[in-house]
């Protein structure tokens, strides 16, 4: 199970109180009826799966109930970091950096 | 290759057992190839003897970062079945179905197909319209299943609890009688010997790390961590890794990758006669030969390719399989362990060609592939080498989330995959 850091009740918590809720940063177009079919399946369908570092959306269902969004690795399940939503993505770089650091410490 | 036989058995059985070799070689990969398979699961596998043996494309290399067999093969929980909703998945299933019957004469290879029957139970109102549903879809489609009240349940599967002071009654369930489990292992290695003494190459340990392509877009060969290996046509048969090894060629796909988890009990003696699914409650039984009972669990939430998932997944599986089958409430589970399949939007499969002439992709099985291993293998290898779908696959494009013409066997289900 994950131990999930809610940016809101600024506190970790177990999995079971988080909802998945898909990749991060998708942005539904104010122009929906100006969308073409192609245009509507990359935004509803597509996803890039990242091997690696994603970046995706929680839901603190059984917490404070909000949205927000992690940075996350997707091979070792390790989360980089949990930001409010709304906020720009995160450098990735800085983020690696910061966890083979700390790594390197401990 | 040596041919199996109760003839070769009982002269073996003379000498030791000592001349039954190598059942196929371990080559070192060719400069190029006709054709190159990416991953040694038993859907790449049976897609490559079915090159070889439908149309007689022999020049032809499956690749496999790890070992054959080494991914979700070897990590289902072996269930066959064929009763799903829709025309197309009727078709794609029960093809399978077909061609399982006779695939352990077919490859020479004892697979342990067994038709012991695959029951799904029904514990509410919503469950009992949805399985009878199917029950007459399946049957004008000419696929075997039907309606069985909860007393028939009970007399085809006797652990069943059916009191009606059961937290999950048992209203009725929906039998398949021509499903059953076969030996996952035995399906791939029974499709590797078979492909291998067609002339096919099995290279394992060995990783594509990108696709190459000519000016016109087209594919050339793969980039492996043994060197470059030239191909007219390379078909991604990588479950879990698909979207990654799609991203080499700059295709992205209608696919997240979730793990998926199971486990196996200390082995007991013959106490399960079928497999029982219910989905609702999430419980997904059956015995192996061995004796173990093979419990399927439920997906994580999120997406990974970690091969491992959290031990509250598996937990709510068995509290539901305690519930409705008491006298396995003291078995103790053994091992378990995780597999990350390829979940598409609507729950059916992709076998298609691509935006990318040459490259082709059999993946989005989800959480029930193994079933499909020879139907999918079968029409895999005739779109690769006609360039086009076999009649049973036509539906299965990648288009179809573009169009719209989706196989919704998501929403036919009405349940978390």
């Amino acid at each position: 199970m994950l131990l999930i850091h809610c940016p809101y009740c600024a506190e970790e918590r177990p999995e079971t109180e988080f909802a998945h809720a898909g990749e991060a940063h998708i942005e539904r177009s104010t122009e929906m009826n100006a969308l073409t079919d192609e245009g509507f399946s990359k935004f509803f369908f597509y996803r890039d799966n990242t091997k690696g570092t994603t970046f995706e959306r929680w839901r603190h269902i059984h917490g404070c109930g909000r949205y927000f969004n992690a940075a996350r690795d997707t091979v070792s399940d390790k989360f980089l970091t949990t930001y409010k939503a709304g906020e720009p993505k995160p450098d990735l770089s800085k983020l690696v950096d910061d966890q083979t650091n700390a790594g390197a410490k401990s | 290759m040596r041919r199996f036989s109760g003839f070769a058995v009982a002269r073996e059985a003379m000498r030791a057992h000592k001349g039954w070799g190598q059942q196929w070689d371990n080559p070192e990969p060719k400069s190029s190839y006709d054709v190159i398979i990416i991953g040694a699961g038993g859907h790449g596998l049976a897609t490559a003897y079915y090159l070889a043996k439908e149309h007689g494309i022999t020049n032809v290399a499956v690749l496999e970062k790890g070992w054959l067999g080494g991914g979700n093969t070897g990590r289902n929980t072996t269930i066959i079945r064929s009763n799903y909703l829709f025309d197309e998945s009727a078709g794609l299933y029960n093809h399978a179905v077909n061609l399982w019957e006779g695939l352990s004469q077919d490859l020479n290879y004892n697979v342990m197909f067994s038709q012991r029957g695959v029951m799904m139970m029904a514990h509410n109102v919503h469950d009992v319209q949805v399985f009878k549903r199917h029950v007459h879809a399946n049957r004008l489609n000419g696929v075997d299943n039907e309606w069985l009240t909860p007393e028939q349940a009970k007399a085809y599967c006797p652990p069943l609890d059916i009191s009606k002071s059961a937290r999950y009654p048992v209203m009725g369930a929906a039998l398949q009688r021509k499903g059953g489990t076969a030996r996952h292992d035995a399906v791939a290695w029974g499709y590797a010997r078979a492909a291998a003494a067609r002339g096919v190459h099995i290279i394992q340990n060995c990783e594509v790390t990108g696709i190459k392509r000519g000016q016109g877009g087209e594919v050339t060969g793969v980039e492996t961590s043994r060197g470059f290996i030239g191909a007219k046509k390379v078909g991604v048969v990588a479950a879990g890794n698909t979207s990654h090894v799609m991203q080499m060629a700059d295709v992205q796909m209608p696919l997240e990758s979730f793990p998926l988890q199971a486990l196996v009990s200390e082995p007991v003696k013959p106490c399960f006669p079928c497999v029982v699914m219910s989905n609702t409650v999430h419980a997904y039984i059956s015995q192996s030969d061995k004796g173990e009972l093979v419990i399927g669990a439920g997906t994580d939430q999120y997406t990974s390719y970690s091969q491992t998932g959290g031990l509250h997944v598996i937990q709510h599986t068995l509290d539901a399989i305690c519930e409705i089958f008491p006298i396995f409430s003291r078995m103790k589970m053994l091992r378990s362990w995780g597999g990350i399949v390829d979940v598409t939007p609507d729950r059916s499969p992709i076998i298609a060609q691509t935006p990318v002439p040459g490259l082709y992709v059999n993946c989005g099985w989800g959480t029930g592939g193994f079933k499909a291993t020879p139907g999918s293998g079968h029409v895999f290898a005739h779109t690769i080498a006609k360039a086009a779908p076999h009649k049973i696959n036509e539906g299965y494009t990648m288009e179809r989330f573009t169009t719209g013409r989706l196989i919704d066997e998501a929403a036919a289900a009405a349940v978390s995959h």
